[in-house]
């Protein structure tokens, strides 16, 4: 324990979303995660910080990235990592939500890392459970390691959030990354704006502390970082933009649409992409892109969350 | 029984009985389950031999009240509600007469069904119960019931309950007959396609916490289209329950028209906006949605003005279960027939509505829409009365509720103004102390 006992103690529970965290913590949190960077980077990975702790990920919507991450994150700290998979199973409606977090409750976990469709899920969760509880995306609601990594992946490389130009493009009607990082940009003083079509715009969108754009020429102009949203296959026919081609068309990110940008913009991208859909392949390989580094983050952003949440001494959990 | 065998005698009460425009000090006569006379000279011929007598000095006598809208259990939901607990506690909010919705499982859609709630009503409530019957055969919006049977066997309304009928030809066609029978078609005004999968008033805050919203022109689209009707077939009309200051405009253009329209509000939409949900209440989930605090107010000034001609309660209990879940997936709904009067108090005590409009929208303006001779205490009429503290304040608690389901918005709210005693043809029916006095 004394290695972590040169971090200051984190002061929550639960890691719901980025809207009940202060600036100092989402500071805290990115600081914790740099260097667990370097630990990932090392021959021996292994720390002993969650050593005999058990974490359980719990995923009532499928995701094999997100759930890797926060596995290995789990592994590296020395924790017991056991995966509860549910999307696939017949238990699907709220009710089971709750017994399912009765169930889980019962076997003593320390850490809970949960998914979840419906908005608000987790948060409800955490009022049934006597251990710490991570968000890891309900439905279009937050998605707070998502943005942390993201800050972490924007800061290493401009040394600085604040006072960049951060433009998010693409589907923030749905995504509850768009929200998470609205909230922690605005937070850590960037200037964030939004590019959609309107009918992927949220109600009282320009309320939510973003510029809000329709076209990608006047959204990417002077832009510091550029973050595509991905687009579910069941709303590109239709439904809230007429096909692939004119999405594309219009809101793609390709080389001419990236020039409006600052020369130095880095792209980045949630996952998984939609190559030809939302960013062209070349953007998305090409040398502005830190898609792949922003995985890397996420690993030393779900360690940090973990290690500040139940890595401290015992009493203090 | 012993009752209603006895007379009652209620004296030196401030009566508030709007149908005629009294509010004064006065007394109650009642024998026979009827009111035999009742104002400030009431007891000018003395009171009847052997009569029980009530001190109502500091009390106010209502007349009992009328909700218009309240979702039951039984037959099929028993789990969340029986017409008996329905009544109880009905009782225990001063609301003497309910008019119960036809969404049971079967559907009260034919003359059986409808028959069956009256007689297990005559069983086993204490309250006067009056089923809806559905306008729509299973309420699938399909084919039309038996307007006239179901009249003819003591129907007093017909309405889809939470289903808003989609189908314009049909809705015609259905208010064409209905015109007919004199009978009356009450109406939920919401465009499912349009809500969608909206579970929220559509706007900022649902937008930060990610949920589905049901826009304003879900509710005001049907309901102008439901009026236009109104007039072409000039049946008798009521919007169920709206929850727009756009639709008080809406519903006052048509009755400045002449449409045969009238217009309810719950209670819940009077008192409560969508800020109340905070984070994902799930019984603060209603349909349809807590909206803004500008539409909660302009519609306290419709009720004021009388543009809203009743308020209920629109009681409509769900199980822990249902509403246990994640916001998106609980059930929809609030009981409200224990808070229906404390909670419109608040706006007698805010001095937004006068008290005797208050009254009005929930006893004679109901009984009149259903055709009932009650809501008043004319002599001559039933003594279903109200006996109340108007500024006794009190907590209601999760353990004091006597419906089957806990799923309140008012829970540990903060109210003045409290139902002591309810009479229901003269016969104690609910009392606050214990002993019963009379």
């Amino acid at each position: 324990m004394s290695a972590t006992s040169s971090f200051p103690a984190f002061s929550q529970r639960h890691l719901l979303g980025i809207a009940r965290l202060r600036p100092h913590e989402i500071e805290q949190l990115i600081d914790l995660a740099e260097a667990e960077v370097a630990v990932g980077r090392r021959r021996d990975k292994k720390k002993s910080t969650l050593k005999g702790r058990t974490q359980i990920n719990l995923f009532f919507e499928a995701s094999t990235r997100t759930q890797a991450s926060f596995e290995l994150a789990g592994k590296r700290l020395g924790a017991d990592v056991m995966n509860m998979s549910v999307a696939n199973s017949s238990v699907k409606k709220g009710e089971t939500l709750i017994d399912t977090a009765m169930t889980l409750n019962a076997m003593r976990p320390d850490i809970l890392v949960v998914r979840h469709h419906s908005a608000g899920a987790v948060a409800l969760l955490a009022q049934k459970v006597a251990c710490s509880v991570v968000n890891a995306g309900d439905g279009a609601h937050e998605h707070p390691t998502q943005a942390l990594l993201d800050a972490l992946t924007i800061r290493r490389r401009k040394g600085r959030i604040a006072g960049l130009i951060v433009t998010i493009c693409g589907d923030v009607l749905h995504s509850r990354v768009a929200r998470s990082n609205i909230l922690l940009l605005n937070a850590l003083g960037a200037q964030v704006r939004v590019v959609a079509p309107s009918t992927l715009l949220p109600r009282g969108v320009e309320q939510m502390g973003v510029e809000v754009h329709r076209r990608m020429a006047d959204g990417l102009k002077d832009a510091d970082v550029v973050m595509m949203l991905r687009l579910q296959r069941e709303r590109m026919a239709g439904s809230f933009v007429p096909s692939v081609r004119e999405y594309f068309r219009y809101f793609g990110l390709d080389s001419d649409k990236l020039k409006i940008a600052k020369p130095d913009a880095l792209v980045m991208h949630p996952g998984p992409m939609n190559r030809g859909v939302e960013i062209a392949s070349e953007i998305a390989d090409g040398p502005q892109s830190v898609i792949e580094e922003q995985v890397e983050m996420g690993v030393a952003v779900r360690m940090a969350v973990m290690e500040a949440l139940i890595g401290g001494p015992e009493d203090a959990v | 029984m012993s009752d209603m065998l006895r007379p009652l005698v209620i004296e030196q009460v401030r009566i508030v009985d709007p149908a005629r425009s009294l509010d004064a000090i006065g007394s109650v006569i009642v024998a026979d389950g009827v009111i035999i006379a009742c104002g400030a000279d009431a007891l000018n011929q003395g009171r009847p031999d052997g009569a029980a007598v009530i001190d109502g000095r500091g009390l106010v006598l209502l007349p009992g009240l009328v909700d218009a809208r309240v979702f039951i259990g039984e037959p099929g939901g028993e789990h969340r509600e029986t017409i008996a607990s329905a009544s109880a506690a009905a009782a225990a909010g001063g609301v003497t007469s309910i008019l119960t919705m036809p969404d049971t499982n079967p559907v009260v859609d034919d003359v059986a069904i409808a028959e069956f709630v009256m007689r297990t009503a005559r069983d086993t409530a204490s309250v006067n119960v009056f089923p809806a019957a559905a306008l729509t055969r299973g309420l699938k919006g399909e084919e039309m019931t038996e307007i006239g049977l179901l009249s003819d066997a003591g129907v007093r309304a017909f309405t889809d309950g939470r289903r808003t009928i989609a189908n314009p030809a049909l809705l015609r066609r259905i208010m064409t007959y209905a015109r007919d029978f004199d009978a009356l078609v009450m109406h939920e005004t919401q465009d499912a396609a349009l809500s969608g999968d909206g579970v929220m008033n559509e706007g900022l805050l649902a937008s930060w916490l990610g949920l589905p919203g049901a826009p304003a022109e879900a509710e005001i689209i049907p309901l102008e289209r439901d009026l236009r009707l109104a007039a072409l077939t000039t049946c008798r009309y009521h919007a169920a329950k709206i929850s727009l200051g756009e639709s008080v405009e809406v519903i006052r253009r048509a009755k400045q028209r002449g449409i045969r329209a009238s217009a309810g509000v719950s209670i819940n939409h009077l008192s409560l906006n969508e800020n109340d949900i905070g984070e994902y209440r799930t019984y603060f989930r209603l349909s349809p949605p807590l909206r803004s605090e500008d539409d909660r107010s302009a519609m306290v000034a419709a009720l004021a003005d009388g543009t809203i001609d009743i308020i209920v309660s629109s009681h409509d209990p769900q199980d822990a279960d249902g509403k246990r879940r994640p916001f998106a997936e609980a059930e929809s709904g609030a009981i409200g027939l224990e808070t229906l009067l404390p909670a419109a108090l608040r706006l007698h005590h805010a001095g937004d509505v006068p008290l005797r409009r208050i009254i009005e929208s929930m006893t004679s303006a109901p009984a009149a829409l259903l055709g009932l001779d009650r809501g008043t205490l004319v002599p001559g009429r039933p003594a279903d009365m109200a006996l109340v503290d108007l500024d006794a304040p009190f907590i209601f608690s999760e353990a004091a509720i006597h419906s089957r389901s806990k799923n309140t918005a008012f829970e540990n709210a903060r109210f003045q103004g409290r139902v002591l005693r309810t009479f229901v043809a003269g016969r104690t029916v609910f009392s606050a102390t214990e002993t019963s006095g009379g």
